[in-house]
């Protein structure tokens, strides 16, 4: 156990599309744009694949923040999926309410141009877990 | 003859024109001046009408260039000249030095990180500095370095050298040297595009000052990758400007300078940037001064409405004469504003030239040495009923390289030139292309054996993230026998290694933990199937982009997120199964709807390929709208065009043509359709791999608007152009513009009234001088080269009147308000022609049958509307002519060559392959609830009734099978379906659970594996 308190930095799951997000994530890497090593993200080809329950298994597992991220409305590479994954992510979203932990989901839409907007995405979606602290999923394991 | 194409320039008309033709069995060699390929798309911040980002949808194109079998990329290459005859062509390129070597460099990036030489960014348009050893744009294909042998220090005056010590992989060469090959190909396509005009040229817009820059300058600076990330900034100082006008027309539609024609794309572009700029921040002012607005393509009206109402962008009708600079170096305009007539003078932070589109030098060289004639704008010569063909049989041309012209019309040609050199090579199809030999699967132990390749890409990775470290904690994951560090895991002595690694080892999964999967996934799954084993047993952890590129000054917190990355992978890719594409036979046979100019020209493209079409007309003769044209826009007679073609049809034994014709049922999928056509009462069964939409558009009636129906003398400009074939009494011809059209119920622009309008006033002028005609319009939209139609009208005497308000007619005259002089006008008229837009037909029956989508006009609606403009959402299902929007006919047929050339891309292939990662449906779990089949937008999965034998008991339910060929593999129905019957093969629930839970695992609690490790480092 260590005695002197560290900063709290929080565990992020990002769900990126292949076709938009991811390659933001990519063009946010080649510019060189900094941010917190807090995000680790799980590439699917799209958003409208990321399943409720990958949401709660994350947060279950201890995850403090979860992040689905797809292409802009109109610019799917599967035509309209982003428009299912809003709808399934949103629901997820009221659910995750009822047990306080729907601010740590979001779901935002971030075009393969916009590095910069991704690594924004990050930093600002970090500062706002800070806020919130520990997922209480991660204490009450730890307790046990 | 060969069967092989060279396609001269990289932009996207070229781009399109070589993946059609590669996929499509021919060696195609694709040649770029540049460094990379992506022409002025890969500068565009956004594309019109849609604000879709370029680069997303262009960078998969790019990325499919540089992986293509059947195609060699020769960039940073100049064609010098093509000589030859159809069929044996030689075509003479210097590779210049680029003093890099294409084969050993990775793209790292070490060498421009180091590189002390900083020059102007052509990518930025000139408002940022790039090295001189680099990579023109983080998207690039290739990607490798290229050194700018003009401002290389080493280059030129002998000193430096840092980027040869830096190079990794050894790949700087400084001793290279141009280098000139000979190509032997049957056919050339020249996609040789445009130069944007150099607006320094007309001294009077002071574009010397730092604040009035160009339109691409303002594309850049709107860009997130570009000099600014986006933020609009002057130039002078740093500023956020409040106040930006655009001067439409700079360098286009002014005779001084000899640039006679309309560029098409401006009204357009400026439209677009405003609407960026606004959303950027909606406080800016911005003023667009123009002459008339030219929003004539589809959705392109609707676009200019919102930018007015929704976005409040102001446009005025005027062309500002010159900036003016004061003494404080402030500017402003002052202009006649035509709309009231008053003379104003504004002052504004920032001035953008809306800069036309030029011939571009390679054009004109390429013409000069090759003796390809050009037309009286410097573009390459065409006729309008041979939109794609030069004046050397065998050369093709697409693209702005025939005159200026948007993106859509730009694929559209690229792919109408594809179909003409295919045809021509027909025979040949197949002769010169390679495919990739693989030695056969070993067999999948049911022990994953996983094998982790960490690498460090030079200091890329390395100098931020501790690789041993990694590679060491690699060594402790469950699974995992083999781990390993590499300098450069992509470069071809590390595809070796991995090999061996692979054989030595019995590794039966690989992770190579390096950069991302959208690029290099495809070269280690080679790799991994080069080793006998299955592609989808191969997982990247992208720890270079996501990892070390972003987290540069947390060395220990980046090796963490590495590891658990890998950590990601790894457990993931345990699961992982091998997956095949499955091959499923075809019909190599084309049905072809409309038997109009496009549907004609289509099917025979089609024949001409090879293949056999059906070809249905409604109508007892074929022709459509053709039939009732009088003569074309070059004085050509319309007869001359359809006899030929009607008889080239009839006479073609591949084509079997269909009269009375309609399609009355379909099934199927790409490469499998069937259907029934009722032809004069007699049912034919037709059986067909591809389809292509070419049932046109009709006129408008006017019907109650302007006394039509009432007067005799109020006709339709459709009617006017029949009665022009014997000839008109009338001496004062009135037309009326936009009847029908840009009003509240029909909101777009009917494209062709204005040429149509022009080319009949300029039919009347000529047969009788005497005679007055009177052009009444919003906004004369003679595009492109138009333009000269409407300067010949202008100069026979033809009054061109601009109203706002609708005109008013009367028995006899035409009562209209001229804005400019701010008074009614009477104009005594004895014909008064209304010009109006073609609508939809009836694509109802069509949009059932395919299940392709209609737009809120009645038109189809294409799967992209910049760079799929001929196909359809639905594979194997293809678009052209009016049935898409109205068009003209030279534009029709480019596009049904184009659709021709996309259904040829299936026609010619042996068999249709899946796609390998697609979902499966466990029918024991499946409760035919029909979920996913609502989810789908490809109609892969459907409802079939199914018996279900289960405890003696028999019955029918319904279960959902999905089509593996018409999947794409996106998964939203595996997420959809209720009790989970559905799996999404390789990213299965399983597959990314583990992924999950691997995640949340503590790096630092994992025990390190105990037992033997046969890790060898």
């Amino acid at each position: 156990m260590t005695e002197n308190v560290t900063e709290f930095e929080p565990d992020i799951l990002a769900f990126c599309c292949n076709w938009c997000s991811y390659a933001g994530a990519d063009l946010a890497g080649v510019s060189r744009f900094q941010y917190p090593p807090t995000v680790k993200i799980l590439r699917v080809m799209c958003s409208s694949r990321v399943e409720p329950v990958f949401i709660l298994r994350a947060l279950k597992d201890g995850a403090d923040g979860v992040l689905v991220a797809g292409c802009h409305i109109g610019d799917c590479h599967y035509i309209d999926g982003n428009k299912n994954a809003e709808v399934r992510i949103n629901n997820t979203k009221k659910a995750l309410a009822k047990l306080g932990l729907d601010k740590r989901l979001r779901l935002e839409w971030i075009s393969a141009s916009e590095g910069a907007r991704f690594s924004e995405v990050i930093r600002d979606f970090t500062e706002e877990i800070k806020k919130l602290g520990q997922n209480p999923i991660k204490e009450v394991k730890i307790d046990e | 003859m060969k069967g092989s194409v060279a396609v001269v320039g990289g932009g996207i008309a070229g781009i399109q024109a070589a993946l059609d033709l590669a996929d499509s069995g021919f060696k195609t060699y694709l040649i770029e001046s540049r460094p990379s390929i992506g022409g002025v798309m890969s500068q565009l911040d956004k594309t019109f009408p849609t604000n879709d980002c370029a680069m997303c949808i262009l960078s998969p194109k790019l990325v499919e260039i540089g992986r293509h079998p059947n195609i060699e990329l020769l960039s940073y290459s100049d064609v010098k000249s093509i000589s030859g005859e159809a069929g044996d062509f030689k075509v003479k390129v210097v590779k210049k030095a680029r003093y890099v070597d294409e084969a050993k460099c990775t793209g790292c990036g070490s060498c421009t990180e180091k590189c002390p030489s900083k020059v102007l960014d052509e990518y930025n348009a000139g408002m940022s500095k790039r090295k001189s050893i680099y990579i023109p744009f983080a998207q690039a294909i290739p990607r490798v370095a290229t050194i700018d042998a003009a401002h290389c220090l080493y280059l030129t005056k002998g000193k430096c050298g840092v980027c040869k010590k830096v190079c990794g992989p050894k790949a700087v060469d400084y001793e290279m040297k141009d280098k000139e090959i000979e190509l032997d190909v049957g056919s050339v396509i020249l996609a040789t595009g445009f130069k944007p005009f150099d607006p320094s040229l007309l001294k009077q817009y002071r574009f010397d000052h730092p604040d009035v820059i160009t339109s691409l300058q303002f594309e850049r600076l709107l860009s997130a990758s570009g000099p600014t990330q986006g933020h609009v900034t002057r130039q002078s100082d740093g500023k956020v400007p409040k106040r930006i006008a655009f001067i439409q027309c700079v360098g286009s539609r002014n005779p001084r300078i000899d640039r006679k024609h309309c560029s098409s794309v401006c009204c357009m572009y400026a439209t677009k940037e405003s609407i960026i700029a606004k959303e950027h921040d909606p406080e800016l002012d911005i003023t667009i001064f123009h002459i008339d607005i030219r929003a004539f393509g589809k959705n392109f009206e609707e676009f200019y409405n919102r930018a007015q109402e929704e976005y409040g962008i102001r446009y005025i009708n005027s062309r500002p004469p010159e900036t003016i600079v004061d003494a404080r170096n402030n500017l402003s305009l002052r202009y006649e504003d035509f709309d009231s007539g008053e003379l104003k003078t504004e002052a504004f932070d920032m001035v953008i030239l809306s800069i036309g589109l030029d011939p571009s030098d390679s054009t004109r060289d390429l013409a000069q040495s090759s003796g390809i004639a050009l037309d009286d704008f410097g573009n390459i010569a065409t006729g309008i009923e041979k939109p794609v063909e030069t004046s050397i049989s065998g050369v093709y041309v697409c693209g702005a390289a025939q005159g200026p012209k948007d993106i859509p019309d730009t694929v559209a040609q690229a792919s109408a030139a594809a179909a003409k050199a295919a045809a021509l090579l027909s025979k040949e199809r197949g002769t010169m292309i390679k495919e990739r030999e693989f030695p056969d699967e070993k067999p999948l132990l049911p022990e994953p054996r996983i094998g982790v390749f960490v690498c460090h890409c030079g200091i890329n990775i390395g100098s931020v993230v501790n690789v041993p470290d990694v590679v060491e904690y690699a060594k402790t994951l469950p699974d995992v026998a083999y781990a390993r560090e590499m300098l450069y895991a992509c470069s071809s002595d590390s595809q070796v290694t991995i090999k061996d690694a692979i054989e030595k080892n019995n590794l039966n999964r690989v992770v190579v933990a390096s950069c991302t999967p959208r690029t290099h996934e495809p070269l280690f799954q080679n790799t991994c199937r080069e080793a006998g084993l299955n592609p989808y047993l191969f997982e990247l952890a992208n720890i270079r982009e996501h990892c070390s590129w972003v987290h540069m000054k947390e060395k220990e917190k980046a090796t963490e997120k590495a590891k658990g990355i890998v950590q990601m992978a790894v457990a993931k890719s345990a699961l992982f199964q091998p997956l095949y594409k499955q091959k499923v036979p075809l019909i190599n046979k084309a049905l072809v709807l409309g038997g109009g100019v496009a549907g004609m020209t289509a099917a025979l493209d089609i024949a001409d390929n090879g293949y056999e079409v059906t070809l249905i007309e409604k109508e007892k003769e074929l022709g459509g709208m053709l039939k009732h044209t009088t003569e074309l826009y070059d004085g050509k007679k319309p007869s001359d065009v359809l006899d030929v073609l009607t008889c080239r049809v009839y006479e073609n034994n591949r084509i079997r043509v269909l009269n009375e014709a309609r399609l009355t049922k379909v099934e199927g999928y790409l490469g499998n359709f069937k259907g029934i056509i009722l032809s004069k009462g007699e049912e034919v069964p037709v059986d067909f791999g591809a389809a292509v939409v070419a049932t046109g558009a009709r006129n408008f009636e006017p019907v109650g608007l302007f006394n039509y129906g009432k007067d005799a003398h109020v006709i339709t400009q459709a009617q006017l152009e029949r009665m022009l074939g014997e000839g008109i009494s009338a001496n004062n011809t009135t037309m009326i513009q936009c009847v029908g059209a840009r009003n509240k119920d029909r909101e777009y622009c009917g494209r062709t009234c204005c040429i149509d309008a022009v080319k009949n006033a300029v039919r009347i002028k000529r047969a009788n001088s005497k005679s007055s005609v009177y052009v009444l319009y919003r906004d004369m939209r003679t595009y492109g080269v138009m333009e000269r139609l409407y300067e010949d009208a202008r100069e026979l005497g033809v009054i061109f009147i601009k109203y706002t308000r609708d005109p008013e007619v009367q028995y006899g005259s035409v009562v209209v308000h001229d804005s400019m002089l701010n008074e009614d006008i009477e104009i005594a008229s004895d014909l008064v022609v209304l010009s109006t837009p073609l609508v939809a037909g009836e694509n109802e029956v069509i949009n059932q049958l395919f299940k392709i989508p209609l737009d809120k006009n009645g038109f189809f609606l294409e799967a992209h509307p910049k760079l799929r403009p001929v196909d359809f959402a639905t594979d194997g299902v293809f678009l052209c002519g009016s049935a898409q929007a109205p068009k003209l006919m030279s534009e029709a047929i480019s596009q049904a060559s184009a659709a021709a050339s996309r259904a040829c891309t299936i026609l010619s292939r042996e068999f249709i392959e899946t796609e390998g990662a697609v979902s499966v449906v466990d029918e024991a779990r499946c409760i035919g609830c029909g979920t996913c089949v609502a989810v789908c937008p490809y109609n892969a999965p459907s409802l079939q009734e199914v018996t279900v034998t289960s405890e003696e008991v028999s019955y029918i339910a319904k279960k959902s099978r999905i089509n593996p060929a018409a999947c794409k593999g996106c998964g939203s129905c595996a997420a959809a379906c209720p009790v989970g019957a559905i799996t999404a093969q390789h990213f299965s629930s399983k597959e990314i659970g583990e992924a999950i839970d691997a995640f949340n695992k503590d790096i630092g609690l994992i025990e390190p594996k105990t037992g033997t490790v046969e890790a060898v480092v």
